[in-house]
């Protein structure tokens, strides 16, 4: 069972009551861009095994759409933060990288 | 004027806590910048009640003012008095970004009364209602069972609960089944 601290109501929502959002951080190509970029936007994903940076929905709180950052492999958590935010925040990245040094960092 | 019925038209039931449909409430959804200053003054003179801290709702009777959200507010009232006071804040809070919507219609709002009140939600809710996570004036929204509700206590053996009012039976049904069940004892 994850449990993620939504950054808006700060209440440690279990997976119930959350909605999953896939990939976070996505750039959106819509129209005018090439076939390969939308197909790209639309379908291609990263989907490693380890580090995952995720969007969240506090569905059943809130309502709140948030970022989480955690392992698929172990289901560890490293940190959730605000939708406002372009890129994880450098204390998020910090905390991944104490956990998972040879993590490759957030690219963009 | 119609003649408005709350869900169940005021049903109750014992168990091991009282369950009751609390009739028709005024219930008021309020959006925009919940630090802005004029909200805050617009809600105190509206309902007359203070901006909650988050997550939970300040009252004076039937009168308060919940928080919902970084960004909405649930404002309460007898029912009678929603539209007037939704114009009310409209006209106060003209020229801000902000939306107001009466949604007494579109809820149903249920009273818990019994010393298992926490026992009895914490059937059907993943959320923590221990004593020491959940006060008496916190609004918790949540689930119960499969379906999205709020709750908060107004004293330690006093719960109400609110939902929308489609779901109103299924969740005046589900309190039924468990509260005429067992005390759990998880506190
Ligand atoms: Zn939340």
């Amino acid at each position: 069972m994850l449990i993620l601290r939504c950054p808006y109501c700060g209440i440690c929502a279990d997976e119930t009551e959350l909605t999953p959002g896939g990939e976070a951080h996505l750039t959106r190509f819509g129209p005018g861009s090439t076939d390969e970029d939308f197909e790209a936007y639309l379908f291609l994903r990263q989907n490693p095994k380890g580090v995952h940076i995720e969007r969240w929905c506090h569905t059943c709180g809130c309502g709140k759409w948030f970022h989480a950052v955690r392992c698929t492999a172990t289901l560890e958590i490293f940190g959730t933060y605000s939708a406002q935010n372009l890129r994880p925040p450098p204390d998020i990245i910090e905390a991944i990288k104490i956990r998972r040094p040879d993590w490759g960092g957030f690219h963009k | 004027m119609s003649n408005a019925v709350s869900v169940l038209g005021g049903a109750g039931f014992s168990g091991i806590i009282r369950v009751v449909d609390a009739g028709v409430t005024g219930m008021i959804t309020l959006r925009g910048d919940l630090a802005c200053p004029k909200i805050a003054g617009a809600v105190k003179a509206t309902v007359g009640v203070n901006l909650p801290q988050a997550r939970n709702i300040t009252q004076n009777g039937h009168n308060g003012a919940g928080w919902m959200s970084s960004d909405e507010l649930l404002l309460t009232c007898p029912y009678e008095e929603a539209c007037t006071k939704v114009e009310k804040l409209e006209e106060a809070l003209k020229g801000e970004y902000f939306l107001v919507a009466d949604v007494s219609d579109a809820r149903a709002r249920f009273t818990l009364t019994g010393a298992a009140v926490r026992e009895v939600l914490a059937k059907g809710s993943p959320a923590d209602l221990s004593p020491g996570a959940w006060p008496v004036g916190e609004l918790r929204r949540t689930r119960l069972g499969q379906v999205a509700v709020a709750f908060w206590l107004r004293d330690d053996i006093t719960a109400e609960l609110v939902c929308f009012r489609s779901l109103g039976k299924f969740v005046w049904d589900w309190l039924n089944v468990t509260a005429g069940d067992d005390v759990p004892g998880y506190f």
